[in-house]
């Protein structure tokens, strides 16, 4: 999770102290790895992406299936208490929803929605940001103009606004089919998410054409496309890294509340923001079916927001004055 | 400053049409149309639908409608509305703006009341206990979703202790004050942390500067130095923030609105969404927009006006 950054030192980044010759990377995991809330976070984002990953494998209940009644032999209604309540049975440690159907299980795998949402749009929003930061920034211009003017335009444009509109435009579509319409939250949430990036790469692009080693490496002759590839890209690499990771709890928010006033993922695959839209509804004779999935939403978004926090801290020594 | 300003509202043009062509586009290409029916219900007679098309203008090509319906919007005129007929959405928008509007003040000031104590006490006591309380603090409130705020506001005050009411139902149970705290709180914790965190930092920032030392130099008590050139400073970037929190505050209550029942413009246009409400959506799509550009121009013009060192005339 932490930075597995590239094993080369960023060549032409001009060291101060030549006398211990630490990569910038070790510097930072060394100073990611003393912010216990960081390593904490780092740790709990472990586990979640681990259970999520492996859900199909543990012994759990299936969790779109119907599972009280035969479990429940005296049964009156279909709702199952948790453990710790009156009634309630261990081979249901959360209880069963008012469709019977097992609440952990549902939670677990509610957790591989939340965090595909959190990482694969930060992963198309970073590649969209890369290309149109970087051409937008090196080459100026025209290109330069067009990207200003459109990220003053989306900026203007509430993005949460947008991807409601967006998502129930297209909700009829043969997209919306795809992984239970998770395709269509990826697109929408990368849309508008792409614009940030790009101007923040866009902006360190620019800062760094202006540095001696840049101009070294032209005056020996390197192409534009090798002088970004193996120095401007390096060396934008950790505020792209924070801005990545501050991002993602922003999209796992986004898609708990699509999820939550219902035009997020399709019913009945399970998620956080769907299971709270659930039980809202008996949230006097059954609140833990509310506030368990909204403490899991409020978990994984505080520990990635704690982890961006350590890796700005790590990568920027200048903040630790 | 007044070729500025003009440039500014000006800009507002271009914005307002790009987000329009776009949720206009959005919405026509949009499989379905507002007659559509649940499919446990009988479908409405092709008569029928060819009728209300030609009525709302929907048997006319793509440009004209949207032409049509801009010519009416700049009049002030935001068409009917599909679901509720008879009614025009320009006034069902302006009929829920109080209760929008009453809960983004009041989550706005108290943000402000809460954030910048909290910013410049942990400014002033920096590095020691107090600091790292409010930067705690401040980190939780602003990483957790207002939503998920919002029903631990309601599960532990309303369910668990029955001091409020849980979901306020129809206009009446609104003027109830009690009805509004909760949401407020739920609205205004992640601003009052995001302004929390802004205030230290300008602050400590500005005591590094030299007209601070100056000031204290000269033998000024600390709490002069403090009100009176630290604190006028420190507010500047405050200042400019306010824009984006009030679109933060106009976005975030939708869903606010959502939990608590307000019946709010953000409450209308979800279930414009979920009812296909053409001309709903993007009546509260542009009123949206339009607020925000407001808001951040205001802010943006007027930030002139508290630093004189900047001179908005580029």
């Amino acid at each position: 999770m932490a930075v597995t950054a590239p094993a080369a030192t960023p060549k032409g980044l001009v060291f101060e102290n030549t006398r211990k010759p630490r990569s910038l990377w070790r510097d930072a995991l060394r100073r990611l790895m003393r912010n216990k809330m960081a390593v904490a976070s780092a740790i709990v984002i472990l586990l979640i992406a681990f259970l999520a990953a492996f859900a199909s494998f543990l012994p759990l209940h299936p969790p779109v299936e119907y599972q009280s009644r035969e479990n429940d032999p005296g049964g009156g209604g279909t709702r199952l208490p948790p453990f710790w309540q009156e009634g309630g049975n261990s081979k249901f440690i959360l209880g069963t929803d008012p469709s019977g159907r097992d609440v952990l299980s549902r939670i677990i795998f509610g957790a591989q929605v939340s965090l595909m949402v959190g990482f694969i749009p930060v992963a198309i929003v970073v590649a969209i940001g890369l290309l149109v930061g970087m051409t937008a920034g090196f080459m100026g211009g025209r290109v330069d103009m067009l990207l200003m003017r459109f990220t003053d335009v989306v900026y203007a444009f509430p993005d949460l606004l947008f991807i409601i509109i967006m998502l129930s435009a297209l909700r009829g579509t043969a997209l919306y089919n795809i992984l239970d319409g998770l395709l269509l939250i990826f697109v929408s949430l990368s849309v508008i998410g792409w614009v940030g990036m790009a101007r923040l790469i866009r902006g360190q692009v620019l800062s760094l054409k202006e540095k001696e080693f840049i101009e070294a490496a032209r005056a020996i002759g390197m192409s534009n496309r090798r002088i970004m590839v193996s120095h401007v890209l390096p060396n934008s690499l950790a505020p792209i890294i924070v801005a990545a990771t501050f991002g993602v709890p922003g999209f796992i928010i986004s898609e708990a509340i699509l999820s939550y006033i219902g035009i997020g993922v399709r019913p009945p695959r399970p998620t956080w923001g769907g299971m709270v839209q659930d039980g809202y509804s008996n949230i006097n004779a059954a609140p833990h079916l509310v506030w368990i999935p909204a403490a899991c939403i409020a978990i994984l978004t505080l520990a990635f927001t704690f982890l961006g926090d350590g890796l700005r801290d790590a990568l920027d020594p200048r903040m630790n004055d | 400053m007044t070729p500025y300003i003009i440039r500014r509202v000006l800009w507002l043009i271009p914005v307002l049409l790009v987000v329009s062509i776009v949720t206009f586009g959005l919405m026509h290409t949009a499989p379905g149309g507002p007659w559509d029916r649940d499919s446990d219900q009988k479908p409405l007679p092709a008569h029928i639908i060819a009728r209300l098309n030609k009525q709302f203008n929907l048997d006319k090509p793509i440009h004209e409608q949207y032409l049509l319906y801009m010519w009416g919007a700049v009049r002030g005129d935001l068409g009917p509305s599909y679901s509720q007929p008879g009614k025009n959405v320009g006034e069902l928008i302006a009929d829920r703006i109080p209760y929008s509007a009453r809960l983004g003040v009041q989550a706005l000031f108290l943000a402000l009341l809460v954030g910048l104590p909290l910013g410049v006490i942990a400014a002033l006591r920096q590095n020691t206990w107090v600091d790292y309380l409010a930067l705690f603090i401040s980190t939780i409130g602003s990483a957790v979703p207002s939503f998920v705020l919002g029903i631990y506001l309601i599960i532990i005050f309303a369910v668990g202790f029955d001091l409020f009411p849980v979901a306020a139902q129809g206009e009446e149970a609104w003027r109830d004050p009690r009805a509004w705290v909760l949401p407020t709180i739920a609205l205004a914790v992640g601003p009052a942390a995001y302004i929390a965190r802004l205030t230290r930092s300008s602050i400590l920032e500005i005591l590094r500067q030299d007209y601070v030392r100056t000031a204290r130099a000269k033998g000024l008590r600390e709490n002069v130095v403090v009100v009176r050139h630290v604190l006028k400073n420190a507010m500047i970037p405050v200042w400019t923030v306010l824009g984006p929190i009030t679109a933060g505050l106009i976005t975030g209550s939708f869903v606010i609105e959502q939990v608590f029942s307000v019946p709010g413009v953000g409450r209308f246009f979800v279930s414009a969404i979920t009812q296909r409400d053409y001309s709903m959506i993007m009546g509260t799509t542009l009123f949206y927009a339009l607020m925000i550009a407001l808001g951040n121009l205001i802010i943006d013009v007027t930030y002139g006006l508290f630093d004189p060192r900047i001179k908005v005339s580029k």
